[in-house]
């Protein structure tokens, strides 16, 4: 049986700023290599103002389609920003969400390059339609080494890749609006022997779309072998609406790109505090074991530290860090609340992330704000409520009246019986209203005690506490 | 006017300090200036110097200069004095050409920094000058305006000589060429229609026409001033050109334009003050050298003997001249085609009828349009170049083309590096083969084996990135003028100039005589409906 395995790069994403402005390019691209563990490439070429840089550049001939705005494309074709880099990622190997184990995947390198323009052509007016708005935007292209085995696994690296994007500011990684595009290059082979002829797969426009893609690739191509055939290595498209891949249509052959430093960006030297120049101007040079020291903390470690913080299982972590905002709004509730933070989790993760899910918002959309939140949590905490009284205050704060908790409790009378006196008195008058539940639980029903906390919750107007009435009634019982 | 003009401004002051005295005391307005100038450029429009001439936009700056005189808030040395730009740095609201169908009606939306300096000093933009076509070429002969006539073609000087050889012909029909490319920018500075002008320095594009125009040419060191906005050719060579009538004129502008830009990368970082010239009385200091592959048996006799005569002259007067070698000088030429061609089959890529400029009216397919449109866009000189380039960066010639050229290139710009670190401080060599020739004798060879050619003495220098300047020295036995270069050490511009000064000021060479043309002007003009120029 093949084994498949995968190689892939992940290709591009958008930068906020343009390209030219700068170096901003530049200041992007460290430390995003810093993260991934990577080797910085030093240039070798040292600086000389009236020699030509090393920042190659293809020429294209005048017939190439390709649309790119000054008819060449920057790319860092001999010394990339980055290379021999890690990145880790956790996949779930059982059907238990705690069943996770770190896998690595091999970064080969990190280039700097421009985005190029897109050609449409609409046959039925017969006309070709150039599109040139991202032509010259700076892209970061990470290529992976063909570590990964599935497509979950390629998926999950990819949503890590994002998150630690999306934590350095450096792109906000989402895959449907282009800011990050990926394409697998799926191969497969026996055990053992070298790896297999691959294709390429593009057009995938989400993390689950990725994860499909590859295993139908993978399915493709056993398929294929097994009855005799060969893979080609050809360049393949993902339809989403069959689920299969699907030849693209062929490019213009081989093409010679007739590349050549570029010799308007001198070559950029990265330094570390160990071999930066005595008197360097800090505006200057870039200083890699600085941008190191500033970086913002990454996912691995916020999870670990939710965990090691607020007792949270590792998949609640996951949870939290997987939907944008969440974290945040998360930790502005705890700021707020006194509540435990088990409970945080469990509102944040269950309630709020499910009435979020249910209408397709954002964390950012939501019309119940972290103190509104967290002022509920405080009236459950402090035993004013019962939890199921609490969901119903949540879910008239998601109606967005501009009600405060305190408020709606209020209007709806939703309020813990705080007089024990007047729990003992329902209690006892509904145990000798209902003698026969009350016979049934005494034979040892499990159910009748349910029965009856059912029956008082209803006489006290759902205003006592469940757990409360079955430690009275027990009580009241055994006396 | 005209001889009233001469004698004010006397050839031992800096011109346009003498002007900008002048403008200051109120003895001359800016708005007067700038129309004697408008007025001449009208007079010398046969010399086809300009391709556009922005009157409206300069006589509304000459009010705004004026109304800053009269309240004492000049900007500077600049304020109020006119200058013209070489058509291919871009010019906001005025149309950029590069003297090619594929950027003809282009109107830039930006100035290039350089032109922007300039005006933020207040000086009056004249125009955009004529050059060969996206500056390729050492005549100003290539372009689709037409060519530039040198105006010394008319000069009293050149007259008077040809006099006494000439027989019966045409007076006109023998008119000399600027040499190029930057030779629109050299005629508007010699003819007296603007005090400074910019022009490009590629291989040499504005010390030729500098030398034939008998003005100063500046190429300033590579990296000192911003290329923003300059129409490329060779990224790694080119460098925004100073053309004026004196030295000390060429070190104020130079002062005004250098210095860091962000939006050129190439730029060195360090700030750039502007600076004055000392006036050197004692060169026993100076070491100068004199590089011997640079005799070369196609040099006339007449420029060598008047390189001899400069070297003898600075012995004479105390410094110490030196033969050099430049070993690898037989290589430059070559080489410089090689990276040239290179970098220009990149740069030309940006031409393709998309956003702007010319686009054909093919449109049966992107490949198609691209390719018609670059056909009628460009003349022969220019795809020949892009042809070449290509070429040269096929994979398989990378390593043999390229690469070698770039290690050739490091070669020559060792040579000089050793030629300095030995003690020489500037190099003198000529800047040109002869005095310029007829135009009908200048066509009998095409624009590449010309350039091959002309550029023989200037070219090393953009390879090696150093600072040069061609500075008029005297006349030929034709009446015309001869210029030598003076090549400096690597952002010792001032230095440079500083020589460049004191040997100017020993050399006192002639004003040129253009009197003639002005009273002859009718008659001149009658014989012009043969050149059809069409200046706006």
């Amino acid at each position: 049986m093949a084994a498949p395995m995968l190689r892939w790069f992940c290709s591009g994403r958008r930068f906020a700023f343009a390209w030219v402005g700068c170096g901003s390019c530049h200041r992007r691209g460290p430390p995003t290599g810093s993260t991934s563990n990577g080797k910085r490439g030093q240039s070798s070429v040292a600086q000389q103002p009236h020699i030509t840089a090393q920042k190659p550049r293809k020429g294209l001939v005048t017939l190439a389609p390709i649309c790119v705005q000054a008819g060449y494309q920057i790319t860092q074709q001999r010394l990339p920003i980055a290379v021999n880099g890690s990145l880790a990622y956790s996949v779930c190997v059982g059907r238990k969400p705690s069943q996770m184990v770190t896998r690595t995947v091999r970064v080969k390198q990190i280039q700097l390059e421009q985005d190029s323009g897109k050609s449409l052509h609409d046959d039925l007016r017969s006309q070709t339609l150039i599109d040139l708005n991202r032509a010259g935007i700076g892209l970061l292209e990470v290529v992976l080494e063909p570590d990964m085995s599935c497509g979950e696994e390629a998926a999950t690296a990819v949503r890590e890749l994002q998150l630690i994007l999306q934590a350095l500011g450096t792109s906000q990684a989402n895959m449907a609006e282009g800011q990050l595009r990926v394409d697998a290059n799926i191969s497969v082979h026996r055990p053992g022997e070298p790896f297999g002829v691959r294709t390429e797969v593009k057009n995938l426009n989400s993390a689950r779309f990725l994860a499909k893609a590859i295993d139908y690739e993978i399915q493709r191509q056993i398929n294929e072998l097994e009855n005799g055939g060969e893979i080609l290595n050809e360049t393949r498209s993902f339809d989403y609406k069959l689920g299969c891949t699907v030849p693209m249509r062929d490019k213009e052959g081989k093409q010679d790109y007739r590349f050549m430093p570029e010799p308007n960006l001198p070559p950029l030297l990265l330094y570390d505090s160990g071999s930066l120049p005595s008197g360097a101007d800090p505006q200057q040079v870039i200083n890699v074991d600085q941008l190191r020291a500033r970086l913002p903390e990454l996912p691995r470690v916020t999870r670990e530290r939710l965990v090691r913080e607020y007792g949270m299982l590792p998949e609640h972590s996951c949870a939290l860090l997987n939907e944008v905002g969440l974290l945040e709004f998360f930790q502005n509730v705890i700021k707020e609340t006194r509540a435990e933070p088990k409970k945080v989790t469990s509102w944040v993760l269950n309630t709020f992330l499910g009435f979020l899910k249910q209408q397709n918002l954002a964390v950012s959309e939501s019309p119940v704000t972290p103190s509104a939140l967290a002022e509920l949590l405080d009236l459950l905490d402090r035993k004013a409520i019962s939890s199921s009284a609490a969901k119903q205050v949540f879910e008239e704060l998601w109606r967005n009246e501009g009600k405060t908790p305190a408020q709606i409790v209020a209007e709806k009378n939703l309020e813990l019986l705080q007089d024990p006196e007047v729990l003992e008195r329902l209690c006892r008058s509904t145990l000798e209203a209902h003698p026969d539940v009350v016979m049934d639980l005494k034979k040892g029903n499990p159910r009748a005690i349910n029965k009856l906390i059912g029956l008082i919750r209803k006489a006290t107007l759902g205003r006592a506490d469940p757990t409360a009435i079955k430690e009275v009634v027990e009580r009241q019982l055994s006396s | 006017m005209w001889e009233t003009r001469v004698r004010f401004l006397g050839r031992e002051d800096p011109l346009e300090e003498a002007v900008s005295a002048a403008l200051k005391q109120g003895q001359v307005t800016p708005t007067e200036l700038c129309q004697r100038c408008l007025s001449l450029i009208k007079k010398t429009k046969f010399l086809n110097a300009y391709i556009t001439v922005s009157e409206e936009v300069a006589l509304k700056q000459a009010e705004e200069s004026e109304k800053r005189y009269k309240k004492g808030h000049s900007l500077g040395d600049l304020d109020g004095i006119p200058v013209a730009v070489k058509d291919n740095f871009s010019t906001s609201g005025i149309e950029t050409t590069c003297a090619s169908n594929m950027l003809k009606g282009y109107v830039p939306p930006y100035n290039a920094t350089v032109v922007q300096k300039l005006l933020d000093q207040g000086a009056l933009l004249m125009g955009k000058t004529n050059l060969d076509e996206f500056a390729m070429g050492s005549g100003s002969t290539d372009g689709i305006f037409g060519p530039v006539k040198n105006p010394w073609s008319y000069s009293k000087q050149y007259r008077e000589k040809r006099k006494q050889n000439s027989h019966s012909e045409n007076e006109d029909s023998n008119w000399l060429i600027t040499g190029g490319s930057s030779g629109g920018s050299a005629a508007a500075v010699s003819a007296f229609t603007c005090f400074a002008a910019l022009g490009s320095d590629t291989g040499g594009s504005t010390r030729n026409p500098a030398a034939h125009c008998g003005v100063v040419g500046l190429k300033p060191s590579y990296g000192l001033v911003s290329r923003h906005g300059l129409i490329p050719l060779v990224n790694s060579m080119d460098v925004p050109g100073i053309l004026t009538r004196c030295v000390d004129d060429a070190a104020t502008v130079l002062g005004i334009l250098a210095g860091h830009d962000p939006k050129d990368s190439t730029t060195i970082q360090d700030p750039v003050k502007p600076f004055t010239l000392p006036s050197l009385t004692d060169v026993s200091k100076l070491c100068i050298g004199i590089p011997k592959e640079y005799l070369t048996p196609e040099l006339s006799s007449e420029v060598q003997s008047l390189w001899s005569r400069a070297a003898n002259l600075f012995e004479s007067e105390g410094a110490k001249v030196i033969e050099v070698s430049l070993p690898h000088t037989s290589y430059s030429i070559v080489c410089y085609h090689v990276l040239c061609t290179s970098e220009v089959a990149s740069n030309m890529a940006r031409f393709d009828g998309l956003e702007y400029g010319h686009r054909c009216d093919n449109d049966v397919s992107t490949e198609a349009m691209y390719a018609a449109t670059r056909r009628e866009g460009f003349n022969d000189v220019v795809r020949g170049r892009i042809l070449s380039g290509n070429f040269f960066l096929l994979k398989e010639n990378y390593e043999n083309y390229f690469v070698k050229a770039q290690k050739v290139r490091r070669l020559i710009a060792n040579d000089f590096v050793n030629v300095f670190n030995s003690g020489v401080d500037v190099l003198l060599t000529p800047t040109t083969l002869s005095e310029a020739v007829p135009y009908t004798e200048f066509i009998k060879e095409d624009n590449r084996t010309r350039s091959a050619q002309d550029d023989i003495f200037t070219q090393a220098v953009n390879m090696a990135g150093l600072p040069a300047v061609s500075v008029p020295m005297a006349l030929s036995s034709q009446g015309l003028p001869v210029g030598l270069q003076f090549i400096g050490r690597a952002f010792c511009d001032q230095q440079l100039l500083t020589v460049a000064k004191w040997f100017e000021k020993q050399v006192q060479f002639p004003v040129i005589q253009l009197q003639e043309l002005m009273d002859d002007c009718s008659s001149v003009f009658e014989n012009e409906k043969l050149a059809s120029v069409s200046l706006k």
